[in-house]
């Protein structure tokens, strides 16, 4: 090979070969069939690192064709730099249309949220996951977590989130919550704030769930089940905000803390930033929105 | 007035211009070729296509100055190419027995055929800085001498002969070789899975480990049976011919470790074995990699697990130095939506701790005001 | 025409873009159990395999995926070059083994158990029945329930095999274990993964 060449490496479409998108497509399909189940696969390397959605982006690269129009978010906002690098990714190996615009995506790929707009049937979401084992950090070995999944035996989580409660007064997990799909398994919702977990329950919309260090695919299918545990005496219950976001005055969505000033000044705005330049283009205003609207991005055409 | 901050796009083209910029340092200065990568940061080469797990000198050299030196990213840029690649097919198992020899010593006996072969070692170097390689000065052309006509045996096949050690890695024989980069790992996992594991594993992680072993955390007296450095040929069956095809030479360094074994309920005495063997030169993984192979053997041989370097799932886990640093390098990515969670739920726990605290202050008032 | 260009003709015209076209109708299909995607005739396999069931055979197997073939299939040599050529996919030995299995007469298979059901810490490990049907509406209407589905859904392909119904129920009672199905029509798809629950419609 001649390393001074320019074409000393050519990718496939979608970066992945054929082959690895064969066996992740097997994976994504017993994933479906059994909701909420991990099904192990040989997880590629990467252009880029395990740990910053490897797993997301080998599911989105196997599934993505040239008319999907795809969304990338990270923390809820498209334009974080994880998602600008992914998106530009899939731009540069796909030729795919992206959009900022949660309703006009075919896929969306996400780090940590779930957009505020309800998802339609039509769409896919592809979550990055780090840890796809929700009993991992009870007991950090695989060969015991299998069993304890095999055999239905969830008493260990069920014992750490009543400890939570003896200690604290209520269960302190707020992000991978954790969640039973389908009355079977018990199922790491990826790092989520758990204010989200409602919006995985009987979606119309296919849920994805990709580990590529960890090497596991998982999925939600369509109206499945998925039910936050919890006690009777402790119903599960999402975060609440004292007050909307200062930009588009939304209530009842999550909302990020910015810090404004050293002195401990601080807003609330909504970390879905989609959502919230639409509301503002609708002429939503919050008590500290500019007063200009920001003009929403048009899906950009594929290069 | 708060505006959200927008041009994360524009930014990571800046940033990726400063680092190319970075990258070249100093214009005056020539910039590096890739062949005097490939000719004098030969071992830095071997590690990248060892752990990169892609025998290619060129892309590697190439990795190495695309990363600035930094050997994991080079070797995380080598496997993110390898994995696109199209599988042709699977060579025969390569036979070190038959190696080109270029460096070959064994601890175990003063002299045995073929004798020991000190090779382009660092071993007994004064460790003393070198002015004159600093100067450029020329170097001397090396001694050579007509290829010894005796074989040279590996050691394991000399010790064999008396039935001392155990035979050389058995596998049933319907037993089909695994593949790391095909299929996920699943554990317990047989000895071939977890050896092509430990030979892409990061150099550092294995030293430390097989220096546990030594250090008394399961300690399994180890030998050096013989570490052979050469050239090994590949060949490949194809259906159509009647003779396998010969592809090339690899160099590769390859690590025999002999381990005194007292016997258990599972085995006699006799010595046992611990592998090594890795592309290009690289005595100090191939070592590493041994010491681990033997200590990762103690289920298989009824030794007690009680170690972190004998216990598979923890050391095979974390052995991948392309996972360990993006997971650990993850953290820079923002997280603050799961921060927010945690703040909220600590800002209440923390309102109600002074609560409570403030109904205690006031009882005691109450109580010393009665 | 000999066997040798039979098999080397009729493949994925644009085997990139052809294969995510197929995987992507049987991701929607096995994500929502009932609903028929319609597929263009991409491939153009050897009878008695048909054009849908060669293309999901395409789009998914390969040298890893042990494929059965049962005996309609299994007795044309066509059949077996084709699908040797195009996805290097070994024959299974047994239903037990195969990772795939082409039925081109769904009405004579063998007994959905079988077939691998995957182990209760593997169910993953299961085979996926590609049937040959020759349509998907034709046959005693099925109402199926599950995820995927809002409420219900309805399907009938004629010709399916015997006591399916039954069948498919203790395909549900050995959850997590199972096969999943894909119904291979002309021009078109359908899906009934191990979680759908199927009654047949009173006429």
């Amino acid at each position: 090979m001649n390393a001074q060449s320019n074409d000393i490496a050519t990718y496939n479409f979608a970066y992945l070969d054929e082959q690895t998108k064969r066996m992740i497509r097997r994976a994504i399909l017993k994933g479906i069939a059994i909701p909420g189940y991990q099904v192990p696969f040989a997880s590629r390397e990467m252009p880029m690192p395990y740990g910053w959605g490897t797993g997301g982006v080998q599911v989105t690269a196997s599934i993505i064709g040239p008319d999907d129009v795809l969304k990338v978010i990270d923390q809820g906002a498209d334009d974080t730099t994880n998602a600008v690098s992914i998106r530009a990714f899939f731009k540069k190996v796909a030729k795919v249309a992206v959009t900022t615009e949660t309703a006009k995506a075919s896929i969306i790929q996400t780090r940590h949220r779930i957009p505020e707009h309800p998802l339609n049937a039509g769409q896919v979401l592809v979550f990055q996951v780090p840890i796809p084992e929700p009993l991992r950090f009870l007991e950090p070995r695989e060969t015991e977590t299998r069993k304890m999944h095999a055999l239905e035996e969830y008493g260990l989580m069920h014992v750490k989130l009543y400890e939570d409660i003896a200690k604290h007064g209520r269960i302190a997990t707020t992000y991978a919550y954790p969640v039973k799909v389908e009355g079977r398994y018990v199922t790491d919702p990826s790092p989520t704030p758990k204010f989200d977990n409602p919006k995985m329950h009987r979606s119309p919309a296919l849920q994805l769930f990709g580990a590529g260090r960890e090497k596991r695919i998982y999925a939600v299918p369509p109206f499945t089940d998925v039910v936050s545990l919890d006690f009777e005496d402790h119903p599960f219950e999402v975060q609440t905000f004292d007050q909307p976001c200062a930009l588009c005055g939304a209530e009842n969505v999550y909302l990020d803390e910015v810090i404004l000033d050293d002195h401990g000044g601080h807003m609330f705005v909504c970390s879905d930033t989609d959502h919230c330049e639409k509301r503002r283009a609708d002429g939503h205003h919050g008590h500290l929105a500019p007063e200009t609207h920001l003009a929403s991005e048009e899906t950009e055409p594929a290069e | 007035m708060y505006v959200a901050v927008k041009g994360g796009e524009a930014a990571i083209a800046n940033a990726h211009r400063l680092l190319a910029d970075r990258r070249r340092g100093d214009r005056s200065v020539p910039a590096l070729r890739l062949d005097q990568i490939v000719e004098q940061l030969a071992l830095g080469v071997d590690r990248v296509m060892s752990e990169g797990s892609l025998y290619d000198r060129e892309l590697a050299a190439l990795a190495i100055a695309q990363a600035r030196g930094d050997m994991i990213e080079a070797i995380f840029l080598v496997r993110a190419y390898r994995t696109t690649l199209p599988r042709f097919g699977y060579t025969n198992p390569v036979d070190t027995g038959a190696m080109q020899i270029e460096r070959r010593i064994s601890a175990t006996y003063k002299d045995l055929p073929g004798g020991q072969v000190l090779g382009p070692t660092f071993d007994y170097t004064h460790r003393l800085l070198d002015p004159e390689l600093a100067a450029g000065a020329e170097v001397e052309t090396p001694a050579q001498r007509p290829a010894e006509p005796e074989a040279m045996p590996r050691v394991s096949a000399i010790l064999a002969h008396e039935g001392l050690i155990e035979a050389d890695g058995e596998m049933p024989l319907d037993h089909v070789p695994g593949d790391i980069t095909r299929e996920p790992l699943q554990f317990p996992m047989a000895r071939d899975i977890r050896l092509q594991a430990l030979s892409r594993g990061d150099e550092g992680f294995l030293l430390a480990l097989g220096y546990s072993t030594q250090r008394g955390y399961a300690r399994n007296h180890p030998f050096v049976g013989e570490v052979r450095i050469g050239e090994v040929e590949l060949e490949l069956d194809v259906p159509e011919l009647p003779f396998a095809v010969p592809l090339g030479s690899i160099r590769v360094t390859e690590c025999q470790m002999v381990n005194q074994f007292k016997g258990s309920a599972k085995a006699p005495p006799q010595f046992t074995r611990g592998y090594g063997l890795v592309f290009g030169q690289s005595e100090r993984k191939a070592m590493a990699m041994a010491l681990c192979d033997r200590a990762l053997r103690a289920g298989e041989l009824g030794e007690d697990v009680v170690a972190a370097a004998q216990d598979e799932e923890f050391v095979i886990s974390h052995s991948d130095n392309v996972q360990a640093t993006g997971f650990v390098e993850h953290l820079k990515l923002p997280h603050y939506v799961d921060f927010q969670a945690e703040l909220g739920l600590v800002r209440r726990m923390r309102a109600e701790y002074e609560a409570r605290e403030n109904e205690d202050k006031a009882e005691e008032k109450r109580e010393a005001a009665e | 025409m000999d066997i040798a260009t039979q098999s080397i003709d009729g493949g994925f015209a644009e085997p990139v873009f052809n294969a995510q076209t197929v995987f992507r109708a049987i991701m929607d299909a096995m994500a929502r159990p009932g609903t028929v995607q319609n597929l263009p005739q991409l491939a153009r396999p050897p009878a008695p395999l048909s054009a849908t069931a060669g293309a999901v055979a395409l789009s998914l197997c390969d040298n890893d995926t042990p494929v059965w073939l049962d005996p309609p299939l299994q007795a044309e040599a066509s059949v077996k070059a084709w699908l040797g050529f195009h996805t290097g996919a070994p024959l299974a030995n047994t239903p037990a083994d195969a990772h795939f299995a082409l039925i081109a007469n769904p009405k004579e298979m063998a007994a959905l158990d079988g077939f691998a059901q995957g182990t209760q810490e593997y169910p993953d490990r299961s085979t996926t029945l590609i049937l040959l049907v020759d349509d998907l509406a034709s046959g005693p209407s099925l109402l199926l329930e599950g995820p995927g589905i809002e409420r219900t859904s309805m399907i009938a392909p004629p010709g399916m095999p015997r006591h399916f119904v039954e069948q498919c129920k203790q395909n549900n009672q050995r959850f997590p274990r199972g096969v999943d199905i894909i119904l291979a029509a002309p021009g078109s798809l359908s899906c009934l993964p191990r979680t759908t629950r199927i009654k047949l419609m009173e006429a």
